[in-house]
């Protein structure tokens, strides 16, 4: 998809089928689905400094045991210890979104790509029942 | 845009209903409008969410945002009617402990003339 938040509707809907054909429960989707979202939004505000038209490369693969969800782009490389959930306790706008992505995800991993660009792999586990 | 802001003010008593999806997109046009509204003094500040379907961390910012202005200018902020997909960002980031929190208006417009 490209870097514009115009965009970000059209990933939901995607990739809340996704989850719907792996097995997810309405509930755990609508999780998955704002981790994808807030991972997304991350990579237009802080990679790209909201500059549209740039690219962002999802995909999606349902595996034996789990779903796995990968963001690449091209933008600025992020400090990757930078990259931390912030303290719950202080109240005020903003900074929720890598606490959300940890708390709903089992993996996640965030990655630099050589001189420019990053890599973000998430994963989420199938319900049982649905392992293969 | 995929979010409609309505609001509605009747001396100190403001209801900002927002329906659709707010997100990274669409939370510039809500911030814009209920921050507005926050400005005034010791304001009831209703948010009707009912038909809010989706919400991001940076919706959620912005009430957080409003809040704090409320509180500053003296006023109260309740918000009222959330489905279980919006709740549940409020419960993960824990701001359900931080915001008022009425399942409809019945309650929330008792809780703010209590």
């Amino acid at each position: 998809m490209s870097s514009d938040a115009a965009f970000l509707r059209v990933l939901r809907s995607a990739v809340d089928q996704i989850c719907a054909l792996a097995g997810f429960s309405k509930m755990d989707s609508s999780k998955i689905v704002l981790a994808v979202d807030e991972a997304c939004s991350n990579v237009i505000r802080h990679a790209y400094k909201n500059k549209p038209g740039k690219p962002i490369v999802v995909t999606c693969h349902i595996l034996p045991t789990k779903l796995e969800i990968t963001l690449t782009d091209q933008g600025e490389a992020a400090e990757i210890s930078s990259i931390q959930p912030r303290a719950l306790d202080d109240v005020r706008p903003g900074g929720l979104g890598v606490h959300i992505i940890r708390t709903v995800m089992d993996e996640v991993q965030y990655e630099n790509l050589a001189a420019v660009g990053n890599r973000l792999v998430m994963c989420k586990y199938l319900p049982k029942e649905n392992r293969s | 845009m995929s979010v409609e802001i309505r609001t509605v003010q009747r001396g100190s008593m403001v209801l900002v209903e927002v329906c659709g999806e707010v997100d990274l997109y669409t939370s510039p046009q809500l911030r814009a409008e209920i921050l507005k509204m926050a400005a005034g003094k010791n304001l009831s500040l209703m948010v009707n969410l009912e038909c809010v379907t989706y919400m991001d961390s940076s919706g959620v910012a912005t009430l957080v945002e409003a809040l704090q202005h409320v509180n500053r200018n003296g006023g109260r902020m309740v918000l009222f009617g959330l489905q279980a997909e919006v709740k549940e960002i409020f419960e993960l980031t824990r701001l359900d402990k931080v915001f008022d929190i009425r399942s409809n208006f019945e309650t929330a417009m008792k809780w703010v003339t209590a």
